[in-house]
């Protein structure tokens, strides 16, 4: 698990390290994806029951990092989706998504 | 267990949701804003006086205990900054109310504007390091949205690269919240605090404090703040004022709450790192002070300089010095606003941005002269405004701590700053007249009265520094003795 995060922040670090916008963002929900992944590992909701005190016995996963993991995902794909229409609006208004061009060196 | 806790982030974030409903009502609008604010700074000024009375307040969410729920806690250091912020936001506001035309406030520039400062209110005062995750976001979302009102290709593009840098640090948020969770079993910063001197921070723990030395670095703008000049131009002047005044220091009290509280046992090492950034930075800034000659761009580089000076306290991390740090905080709040609302102005009444384009605007606007004069002495920390006595304190505590080098660079900024204003001030205001036609005829009332207001409150910080003294030295007392603060969430009916 572990490496597969690492995987994915290899990825995304590529991808953020790239000229074209899209890409760029693309690194971002990536990276976003591996740190949710991390707080799933770190909380180790793999083992134990369900944290349902009545139903089950025995011990209980930490129900905190899965609270974690749900703000995240969202707080996540709210600045996702402002970030692909900014993305959007750049390109309608700078004509170009490459971000070399983008630079913007016509202040001393 | 405080209900009034909540106050400073529940009202703008009501108000402004009410507001978004009438969007086309704009004097609807200003009334509403108006009145929030006016009800904000009433409940800070009683809640500061309650905290000082009373000691630390607490509320927990839901009735859950610490640490188990979320608290939100009102010590003396979050409610001066609360207040103080408060205060200039409802500057910003006057101001914006003359400069924001119908347009903005179609499209929701007032209820943003609401929802940055109940995102700030609400890092201020949360005691828990999600929740100042949440509220970080919450803060930064509006930000996005008010950098882009107005469009154009320079401002999007500057703030595509403004939300990009700030994702990147949420993430390292992210992952450094997941390592302090797994490493102690907790997030509430008094329980965090309380773990890490019982288990004497190890490097492990070194390395999750250094993750989040970074986080809030980028966030502040300490070292890594080559964002903040390109990002504070290219608002709206009311706006970039209300960033300039706010976010950064979000960020710096983030710095000044984690390493005074959770992350004190290794200070040798993070302590060290905090004093070479802030060293850095202020060098860095001064550089970039005098290099430029668009004012927008000065202004950001006085920004980055004022958060090492800030930083330079918690780097000695003595009584003295960090009450130094927060009069110099909140001096810089106000000041730094004023700073902001009156390039502002200039560049509206001329229409130019770089100052040797514009001259000899004192014959055409004493008044706006002279108050920038007086800003100016209030920014380098001349008696008897404000920066002075923050200034003093934190020398005293600098050389009580034996830091002379860090000395004589604080005290060597402030004549930076000095002349990166004084050549504004000479060239732009003083100077032979440019041709009046280019200009506009006056400065609209509420504007004056945005920075007349400011600049009150920089005398009165100053002059009245006796009164804001209490405040300041239970402030620094807690941060000082983190126990004070544990007890107070933790324990809060005693043993």
């Amino acid at each position: 698990m572990v490496c597969l995060i690492g995987i994915f922040v290899v990825v995304a670090t590529y991808l953020l390290l790239s000229k074209n916008l899209i890409r760029i963002i693309l690194g971002t929900a990536l990276l976003s994806h591996a740190v949710h992944l991390l707080i799933l590992t770190i909380g180790e909701v793999k083992k134990g029951d369900v944290p349902l005190l009545k139903e089950t016995p025995g011990p209980y996963t930490d129900a905190l990092p899965q609270a974690l993991i749900l703000t995240a995902i969202v707080i996540s794909f709210a600045v996702t989706a402002f970030l692909l229409v900014l993305a959007y609006r750049v390109y309608a208004t700078n004509k170009t998504d490459n971000v070399e061009k983008l630079r913007g060196d016509e202040y001393e | 267990m405080n209900n009034l806790v909540v106050m400073p982030m529940l009202i703008p974030l009501c108000v402004a949701v009410i507001l978004i409903f009438f969007r086309t009502y704009i004097k609807l609008q200003k009334i509403g804003v108006l009145l929030a604010m006016l009800l904000l700074i009433v409940t800070n000024i009683f809640l500061l006086v309650t905290v000082k009375e009373q000691g630390i307040q607490t509320l927990y969410f839901g009735g859950w205990e610490a640490p188990f729920g979320i608290t939100f806690v009102a010590d003396s250091f979050a409610m001066l900054l609360v207040l103080t912020a408060s205060i200039v936001a409802l500057c910003c506001f006057l101001y914006a109310f003359s400069t924001l035309t119908e347009d903005y406030a179609k499209n929701f520039a007032y209820p943003l504007m609401l929802f940055m400062i109940a995102g700030v209110n609400g890092s201020f005062l949360t005691g828990d390091l999600f929740n100042l995750f949440v509220c970080f976001e919450v803060m930064l979302l509006a930000s996005y949205v008010l950098i882009t009102l107005g469009g154009g290709k320079e401002r999007l593009r500057e703030s595509l690269k403004y939300v990009i840098i700030n994702i990147f640090a949420s993430w390292l948020f992210l992952v450094g919240l997941a390592m302090i969770y797994g490493t102690l079993g907790t997030l509430n910063m008094a329980h965090l605090a309380e773990r890490v001197h019982q288990i004497h921070q190890g490097p492990v723990l070194t390395t999750v404090a250094l993750i989040f030395l970074i986080v809030f670095a980028l966030k502040a703008g300490l070292f890594l703040f080559y964002w903040l000049p390109g990002s504070y131009r290219v608002p709206e002047t009311a706006i970039a004022a209300l960033f300039g005044a706010l976010l950064t220091k979000v960020g710096i009290y983030a710095l000044f709450r984690t390493f005074t509280l959770i992350f004190t046992v290794q200070e040798n090492i993070t302590h060290t790192l905090i004093g070479i950034l802030a060293c850095a930075t202020i060098i860095l800034g001064s550089f970039g002070a005098i290099g430029y000659r668009d004012l927008r761009q000065i202004v950001g580089y006085n920004v980055v300089i004022g958060v090492g000076f800030v930083l330079l306290g918690l780097y000695a991390n003595q009584t003295e010095a960090l009450e130094g740090a927060i009069y110099y905080f909140m001096h810089d709040f106000i000041v730094k606003a004023l700073l902001f609302l009156m390039i502002g102005t200039m560049i509206y009444i001329t229409g130019r941005i770089r100052f040797d384009e514009i001259k000899g605007l004192i014959h055409h606007f004493p008044l706006f002269g002279w108050l920038f004069f007086l800003m100016m002495l209030s920014l380098a920390g001349i008696p008897p405004f404000s920066g002075f006595i923050g200034k003093m304190l934190l020398g005293v505590g600098l050389v009580d701590e034996g830091m002379y080098i860090t000395l004589l660079l604080g005290f060597l900024s402030s004549i930076v700053v000095l002349y990166s204003l004084l050549r504004v001030f000479l060239k732009s205001i003083f100077g032979e007249s440019m041709a009046s036609h280019q200009m506009k005829k006056r400065i609209p009332f509420s504007m004056m009265l945005a920075m007349m207001l400011l600049m009150i409150c920089t005398i009165g910080l100053g002059v009245g520094a006796e009164v804001a003294a209490p405040f300041v030295k239970d402030a620094a007392h807690v941060l000082t003795n983190p126990s004070v603060y544990i007890q107070a969430v933790l324990y809060p009916e005693g043993g």
